[in-house]
């Protein structure tokens, strides 16, 4: 932890639809072993900023650098190379509605790993079971509530202990309890397995429980209008706007 | 007056007064509640926007006696217009809540740029963007079809991604479940192809040849191209659905962050399936499309069965039984390929499924009977 080691290096990002430029000159960078925390309104370009960083959407100008190589620039094989290391939670969950959940885990051990049938199905349970699932193995994604899809969505971006785990939003819908086990368990991912972790999260419990470092979108602004740890942010960010997010608008604005 | 106004309190009314002449006093009455027959705003707004001297506007609600969301409308009206004119509002003669609701109202403002602009196109510049999106369309189709290839490419190099238990579900489900309306549709064609061809031979006693009609007429190209028509609307629209539904629910997304080329996951198992069971199918039409041949003629025209049969056979050679297998296999590829491009391109609505499920099934149709005419010419040319 003393050594910061960049991980994902954002230069100069800029992202639209067509004409309709959601944010601007974006300059971030992601440590290694970072729980880094997207903040902002609802519909800044949260999710948008995470479909640029992830490969699904190409920015409208700048560049993405995975350590040293530059995502956008890179052809396609070594992007799918980048790509396998990635766990991604949809905001909304995008499972495979045409499998059960276990199969939906299954999926992509069986893709990139050799195990066996039986390894895999017990590595689905566990991975179920970190999500509070336990037991629902065999369910589809239609016969379960919309906080475990989510939390079911979860366990399948963990399935590959990927490096980097991309969540959007992992705690929305969920009551607190869980929210707080899911806190919980973002931060063990990170130490046991040394994953840098994305988080776009609106709940501020959760943000300043778990998050080391952070950006803060502002729709008017159309640019980042903070960053650093979310605590440290609380205590000394002199942004009005920044101040009120962090205080659920109870310092106005 | 107040008293005169008192007496019809039931319905909402209200009343403008200029108290001096750079003010208007707006004072409400009754109960202002949605369909309740409520006075419209454009008297009010009409006095803002005339009269030039007003320079504020206040409101008056002491004989209101009940309110909904009736009265915010004609106030955000009211007060918007007087935005747009720098009109000083006084909102203090309104009842609590709605000065709170409305301070709610205005509290995010409108996002600049975000709003959509409708303007009217005029015809020329239409059929311009038609066309160019119709020649952006044009490469998408061909690199669709490219990596459609690639994918066989690697399939055939034992590299291609996908569930082998998928493979066989989809091959169930477009080849044993279709055999029901294959069989009732095919057979009907037969009786019908069977029965007009009679009308007109028994004429001349040559009601031996209905068998000529039907077996050649079936064989040839009738039994693929009803296939091809059922499996369009049957399996074509499945796929663009099942596959635009995944669009819809960032399902295609997740393949690919994964590093699953979708290509191969989804789209290739689905062409596999229909070119194998397509030609399958299409021979068990031929024979449902000979029974019914058989059954006219034998049951109607009182021909002798084993003549009918034999006749069938002399007919119906190899070359005619090749040629209706080859019309079955390339409609097999022209139907996945048409479902799984319009489920692919989908976007991402539930209209957008329609829309892509619709374009699916026309596309194969037309596609279905381009290509017969193109096979049919062919045949003529190298006269087989
Ligand atoms: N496919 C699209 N085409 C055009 N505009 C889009 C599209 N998707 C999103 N937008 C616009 O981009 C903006 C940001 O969307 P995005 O989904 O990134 O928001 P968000 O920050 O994730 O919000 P939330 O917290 O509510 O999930 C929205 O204003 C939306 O209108
Ligand atoms: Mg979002």
């Amino acid at each position: 932890m003393n050594c910061l080691v960049p991980h994902i290096t954002v230069k100069d990002l800029t992202m639209a639809y067509g004409d309709f430029v959601l944010q601007r000159d974006m300059n971030f960078v992601v440590n290694r072993g970072d729980i880094f925390i997207i903040m902002g309104g609802s519909g800044c370009g949260k999710t948008t900023l995470l479909r640029n960083l992830v490969g699904l959407k190409e920015p409208a100008r700048g560049q993405v650098f995975y350590g040293e190589v530059s995502f956008w620039e890179s052809d396609q094989e070594e992007q799918g190379r980048i790509m396998r290391q990635f766990g991604i939670l949809y905001q909304s969950g995008a499972l495979w509605t045409s499998m059960t959940l276990s199969e939906n885990i299954a999926l992509p051990l069986r893709e990139y790993t050799d195990l066996n049938e039986a390894a895999i199905r017990e590595i689905a349970s566990l991975k179920l079971s970190l999500v509070g699932l336990k037991g629902f193995e065999d369910f589809y994604p239609s016969e379960i509530s919309g906080g475990m899809r989510k939390r079911a969505g979860l366990a399948r971006a963990m399935a590959l202990d990927p490096e980097i785990l991309f969540f959007d939003e992992p705690s929305a819908g969920l009551d607190p309890i869980s929210s707080r086990l899911l806190d919980d368990l973002i931060l063990e991912i990170r130490e046991s397995l040394g994953a840098t972790i994305v988080v776009v999260s609106h709940e501020l419990p959760s943000i300043f429980a778990i998050g080391n470092n952070s950006i803060y979108l502002d729709a008017e602004a159309k640019t980042i209008i903070g960053s650093g740890n979310p605590k440290k942010m609380l205590e000394e960010s002199q942004n009005p706007i920044v101040r009120a997010f962090l205080t659920r608008g109870e310092q106005k604005v | 007056m107040e008293n005169a106004r008192f007496e019809n309190a039931g319905r909402g009314e209200l009343d403008l007064s200029q108290p001096t002449h750079d003010a208007l006093l707006i004072s409400f009455y009754g109960i202002w509640e949605m369909g309740n027959d409520l006075p419209s705003a454009e008297e009010a707004l009409n006095k803002i926007e005339t009269a030039s001297a007003i320079r504020r506007v206040s409101f008056e609600a002491q004989n209101l006696s009940g309110w909904d969301t009736g009265l915010l409308t004609f106030l955000i009206k009211v007060i918007d217009t007087c935005t747009q004119k720098t009109i000083l509002i006084d909102m203090t003669g309104l009842p609590q809540g709605v000065q709170r609701l409305l301070a709610l109202a205005s509290a995010v403002p409108e996002r600049a740029g975000a709003r959509k602009e409708t303007t009217q196109e005029p015809f020329l510049s239409r059929i311009g963007t038609a066309t160019i999106e119709f020649g952006r369309s044009l490469p998408e189709l061909l690199a669709f079809i490219g990596e459609a290839f690639m994918a066989f490419l690697k399939l055939f190099t034992g590299k291609a991604r996908f569930q082998r238990h998928d493979l066989w579900l989809i091959i169930q489900q477009t080849g044993v479940q279709a055999l029901p309306i294959v069989s009732l549709i095919c057979l009907l064609v037969g009786l019908i192809l069977a029965f007009v061809g009679a009308v007109q031979l028994r004429m001349f006693g040559a009601q031996i040849y209905v068998a000529d009609l039907v077996g050649i007429g079936m064989v040839r190209v009738l039994g693929a191209v009803m296939t091809g028509v059922i499996m369009a609307g049957r399996t074509g629209a499945a796929f663009a659905a099942e596959l635009g539904t995944m669009q819809v629910n960032e399902e295609i997304d997740a393949l690919r962050t994964l590093g699953i080329p979708p290509m191969e996951f989804l789209v290739l198992p689905r062409m596999l399936a229909l070119m194998l069971m397509m030609p399958l199918l299409c021979l068990y039409a031929d024979l449902m499309g000979l029974l019914g041949g058989l059954i006219v003629g034998v049951g109607m025209l009182n021909l002798n069965l084993m003549e009918y049969i034999n006749e069938t056979r002399s007919i119906v050679d190899l070359t005619n039984l090749c040629i209706g297998i080859f019309h079955g296999g390339v409609f097999g590829v022209l139907v996945a390929l048409s479902g799984c491009l319009r489920g692919m391109q989908c976007g991402r609505s539930a209209s957008a499924v329609g829309q892509a499920t619709t374009s699916a099934v026309v596309t194969s149709i037309v596609c279905i009977v381009v290509a017969t005419a193109v096979i049919t010419l062919i045949c003529d040319v190298l006269k087989i």
